[in-house]
């Protein structure tokens, strides 16, 4: 072997080795992020639509990820179905609280909502805890989903791949969804005047009702999906909110594709960090707030 | 009954006399406290507590109460307050009533410096950077060991007894006393405040901020004011806490308190001065109290009775008593 | 109005039943226990909580007509002014003989200069910071410290022939010392740590940090995190990324597989190794009729961890001294009393306070998470007999 050769295997092992590192920040990044979208569009919407500071969204993630774990141990259904009942289920009993407890503080401050959906954090930790026990729930996957597959010539769990397939498709979904169709453009059009959408006939009341369950039903997959990466447990609502809140803010109240921008930036931000500069990793988020928010106050996506 | 002026113009008597006149039920809480010092001699150390609490959520309430700044990160000035008082003391500044103004100082300038920084935003994007600092400010405690002790804790904190005289003992008597009359101090100074000329003008941005620029109040500069002497005092309460318990911990620029604070002011009525009188005696009493009979579940009921607040008793216990109060007047 | 009045009213009888007249009545011990019933910890606390019952339960007997009254209060979680707090009222409200628990080493820290003040002995049954030790010399410790743990798996690392390690642990106290330990024990015997991360308390995904170390290959990888949640999701992605297949291997600290919890772990690989006190697994007839009771008592699906070990140790410490005093209990006596106390019936076998430094000495045991008739367990594999915190002897006051 020449002399010279030596460098060059170095250099090409070091970009290797980049690249390699780039490929892990990717697609685990985006695994996260796909969960941090899921669970918090819903929650965009609802603020951006009836103006509620909702802290408690999380509370039906949490709710997903219980009843989709139940489902499966008590009752023996497998994975999918036990998903998509318990997105059913949720999303069926935040329309009962959305009408009986929500919708009398529409008209409030911004306080009184904040007070409120606190309680209902507290109370949501205390019955969990109550149902459930303290520890934390495992999901179990089918077996076809378990083990590792090869992308780009590196093994990944081909749960996180799942879940970057699947919340793409989501977000591809409620985008055309909303983007297309009538509920879509009533659900725009009372974002932007409420008053007015309401004077040409829209039932803002339905509406809310309507754009309710969607929302919670999506945190209700989320939280489902997301079992693996954002534990269930009884705290989930409250352990999580930051993460949530920095979503919807950033990517800008009442938007679709904010969020998902948003949860990209931020869950690919936080795995580089947390890979390439571990000792700072828990600065990250409140770094990217900070800069973004200052930055574009109103969001990246918002109106100011 | 009151002529809207500029400060500058105001003389010392003046400000005297335009302050608003004391109406009796104010003075309902020096009763209270005073009685409690002798009614309940083993509840001292609760009872400091909540005090400190009380002047943590007064500050709170000049913030959101008066300048309508919706903050989910008040605790950060409460622990730089803490923390400043408790390094101090460790590094042998054992004068516990000296380090107040000194707590006060740093907390201070930590609201003005972030202050002018984001209260340029509103509503969410606002709610968020608060937050924001009071994570940051945690997480960089957490990281400085050799200053904050981290996740262990702040210890060796040891004071000389106050004036010389008073021994920090266990029953908590002086600590009582000591928060009793730092409170009493922050009250008069709050009451002042709000009643002043520039306290008005609080009211009206919180009310218009709009019509309040239009009439060529200095709106954000307004602003960072009360947010500055509100996390001084915020600062102040942080370090009482810091020297009644001789130990600070991680806990002091949580989540968690941020939270708490808030939730005991809006439950006894915000934006009244008297809200945190009420707010936060009555939920920490009830914790207390709830924690004891059911330590595992507590949790529901105090939610419960935040829902229940919300749902029946807008504005808090004090927005009840004065809605109940009109109905008798009428 | 009414509920201010029922909660006055509550108040005043809580004073009236605490009064020191009420008190004197002869022979009570009373044991405040403050623990975060409600907090973020619950899991384990709640096991810490059955261990204390299942103790007097078993126990009462020996106390003849000595009344035991058991005091709980709940600090929330790592809170330790509430702590303090909560204290302070069990020494001067309801005069407690002796205070416990003490989940988190802040609030045992905050605690500790009453102790002294108020000379009540102190038992710890979880905190593990070594340096808590030296803040009274009213506390003893019956669980652990990281060092006892961390320092001999480092030790032992390097005895099995492993030259590169990198070490992950929780970015607050006990990782940090977990950390500082581990590299200690392994360096010494002359292994070789290729990296150190250290990883946010507040951390909902931990594969990462995994993958980073995946792609880093060292030969071993040492873990400390805190027990419950995130030991599970530790776990999970340790075997979600198939880091055994790529040839590191783990070793983590006891806490890393709490007993209760290796069912909700899923397939993890075998070859695991951790360092500990207890194993519910562990084959002594001591530990065999433990667990019999425990799952007589909280269910054949209940497996004790070694949080529930320390406080059943804990409440046996405080019969020991209840039953030798008469139930008359004397601060400095009790502390003497302590200081020279051993239990070979423990659980987790052997177990005593070092008369010095007034910490617990115990047998440490190398463990092989494997699955044994489809359940995961902590097989003992080795015992390192009585080890003492190597902490006070390489930091010197």
């Amino acid at each position: 072997m020449k002399a010279g050769a030596v460098p060059r295997q170095e250099r090409v092992s070091a970009v290797n080795e980049f690249l390699s590192a780039l490929v892990s920040i990717m697609f685990h990044g985006l695994a996260y992020a796909m969960i941090l979208y899921v669970v918090s569009v819903g929650l965009s919407v609802t603020m951006g639509l009836m103006g509620f500071a909702n802290l408690a969204h999380g509370v039906f993630a949490m709710a997903g990820g219980y009843v989709a774990i139940s489902l499966m141990s008590r009752l023996g259904l497998s994975f999918g179905p036990a998903v998509v009942l318990a997105v059913l289920v949720v999303a069926a009993a935040s329309v009962v609280l959305e009408r009986l407890l929500y919708a009398r503080l529409y008209g409030a401050g911004e306080i009184e909502q904040v007070l409120f959906t606190i309680g209902l954090i507290f109370m949501s930790i205390a019955a969990a805890k109550f149902m459930f026990g303290s520890s934390q729930q495992e999901l179990v996957l089918p077996a076809a989903l378990r083990g590792e597959v090869s992308i780009l010539g590196r093994m990944f769990p081909t749960y996180r791949a799942f879940i970057i397939v699947t919340g793409a498709i989501i977000a591809l979904g409620l985008w055309l969804g909303l983007e297309r169709s009538q509920f879509g453009a009533r659900v725009r059009a009372a974002v932007d005047n409420r008053r007015m959408a309401r004077s040409v006939g829209i039932d803002t009341d339905r509406l809310f009702s309507l754009t309710f369950a969607l929302g919670s039903g999506l945190a209700a997959l989320g939280g489902a999906l997301g079992g693996e990466l954002l534990t269930i447990h009884p705290a989930y609502a409250i352990e999580h909110l930051v993460y949530f809140l920095t979503v919807v803010a950033v990517g800008g109240l009442g938007s679709i594709r904010g969020p998902f921008l948003a949860a990209v930036l931020l869950g690919v931000g936080d795995t580089a960090c947390k890979y390439l500069l571990p000792d700072i990793g828990a600065f990250f988020i409140y770094f990217a707030l900070f800069g973004l928010l200052l930055w574009r106050p109103a969001g990246l996506f918002g109106r100011a | 009954m009151f002529v809207y002026r500029s400060a500058a113009t105001i003389s010392p008597v003046d400000y005297m006399v335009c302050s608003h006149r004391l109406r009796w039920p104010e003075l309902l809480p020096w009763v209270a406290i005073i009685a409690a010092y002798f009614a309940f001699p083993s509840y001292l150390a609760l009872g400091a507590q909540v005090m400190i609490m009380v002047l943590f959520a007064l500050s709170l309430d000049l913030v959101l109460g008066y300048a309508g700044i919706v903050t989910l990160g008040h605790a950060a000035f409460f622990g730089v307050g803490a923390y400043t008082a408790g390094i101090l003391a460790v590094h042998g500044w054992e004068e516990a009533i000296t380090a107040l103004p000194v707590a006060a100082a740093v907390a201070g300038a930590v609201g003005l410096v972030t202050g002018y920084i984001i209260l340029r935003t509103r509503g969410l994007t606002l709610l968020m950077l608060t937050l924001a600092v009071a994570s940051m400010l945690g997480e960089a405690a957490n990281k400085a060991n050799w200053l904050t002790g981290g996740a262990d804790g702040l210890q060796g904190i040891t004071l000389r007894p106050l004036l010389g005289v008073f021994h920090f003992d266990l029953f908590g008597r002086t600590a009582f006393v000591y928060c009793a009359l730092v409170l009493f101090a922050g009250w008069v100074f709050v009451r002042r405040l709000v009643h002043a000329p520039f306290g008005r003008s609080l009211t009206g941005i919180r009310e218009n901020a709009a019509r309040m620029h239009a009439i060529g109040a200095p709106v954000r500069q307004r602003q960072i004011i009360v947010y500055t002497i509100a996390a001084a005092l915020a600062g102040v309460a942080g370090a009482l806490e810091a020297q009644t318990t001789q130990f600070v911990g991680l806990n002091v620029l949580s989540f968690d308190l941020s939270g708490a604070v808030l939730i005991m002011l809006i439950f006894g009525g915000v934006g009244r001065l008297y809200g945190a009188f009420v707010g936060a005696p009555l939920y920490m009493v009830a914790q207390d109290a709830l924690s004891r009979l059911d330590p595992e579940y507590w949790f529901f009921w105090v939610g419960l009775l935040l829902v229940v607040t919300v749902m029946f008793a807008r504005g808090g216990i004090l927005g009840v008593a004065d809605l109940l109060r009109r109905k008798v007047m009428r | 109005m009414r509920r201010l009045q029922s909660v006055f009213g509550m108040l005043a009888a809580a004073v009236a039943v605490m009064s020191p007249a009420a008190v004197s009545a002869a022979e009570t011990v009373k044991v405040g226990v403050v623990l975060g019933f409600s907090g973020q910890a619950s899991a384990s606390v709640d096991q810490m909580d059955k261990a204390i019952n299942l103790y007097v339960k078993q126990h009462q007997a020996e106390l003849g007509d000595i009344k035991l009254d058991l005091i709980r209060r709940d600090d929330t979680g790592p809170n330790p002014d509430m702590a303090r707090r909560l204290a302070q009222e069990l020494i001067t409200r309801d005069r407690v003989n002796i205070l416990t628990g003490f989940f988190y080493t802040p609030n045992a820290n905050a605690v500790a200069p009453l102790a002294t003040e108020a000379k009540v002995p102190m038992v710890i049954m979880n905190a593990a910071t070594s340096s808590t030790m030296r803040l009274s010399p009213y506390l003893v410790r019956v669980s652990l410290t990281q060092w006892q743990q961390s320092y001999p798996l480092g030790q032992w690392a390097a005895k099995q022939g492993v030259k590169r390690a990198y070490t992950a642990v929780t970015d607050y106290g006990p990782g940090h010392d977990a950390e500082a330990a581990f590299i200690k024990g392994f360096t010494e015997a002359g292994g070789k740590i290729v990296g150190s991360v250290r990883m946010p308390l507040k951390n909902p995904d931990f594969v990462p940090f995994l993958q980073r170390i995946k792609d880093e290959k060292p030969e071993a990888l040492f873990v400390f995190v805190p027990g419950s949640k995130d030991a599970t999701a530790l776990m999970k992605a340790y075997t979600e990324l198939g880091l055994a297949q790529a040839g590191v291997r783990l070793i983590a600290a006891g806490d890393c597989v709490p007993d209760n919890e290796l069912a909700s772990m899923g397939d993890v690989p075998p070859g695991v190794v951790t360092m500990g006190y207890y194993s519910a697994a562990a084959t002594r007839p001591q530990n065999k009729a433990f667990v019999a009771a425990w799952q007589k008592e909280y269910g054949p699906d209940s497996i004790p961890s070694p949080f529930a070990v320390g406080a059943y140790d804990g409440m046996a410490a405080i019969f020991y001294v209840i039953e030798k005093q008469h139930g008359k209990i004397d601060p400095d006596r009790t502390m003497a009393l302590l200081k020279g106390w051993r239990n070979d019936n423990s659980p987790r076998g052997p177990v005593m306070i070092d008369p010095e430094t007034r910490d617990v000495v115990q047998n440490m045991y190398v463990r092989r998470l494997e699955r044994v008739n489809g359940k995961l367990e902590n097989v003992e594999v080795e015992t390192i007999p009585m080890v003492k915190d190597p902490w006070p002897r390489l930091h010197p006051q």
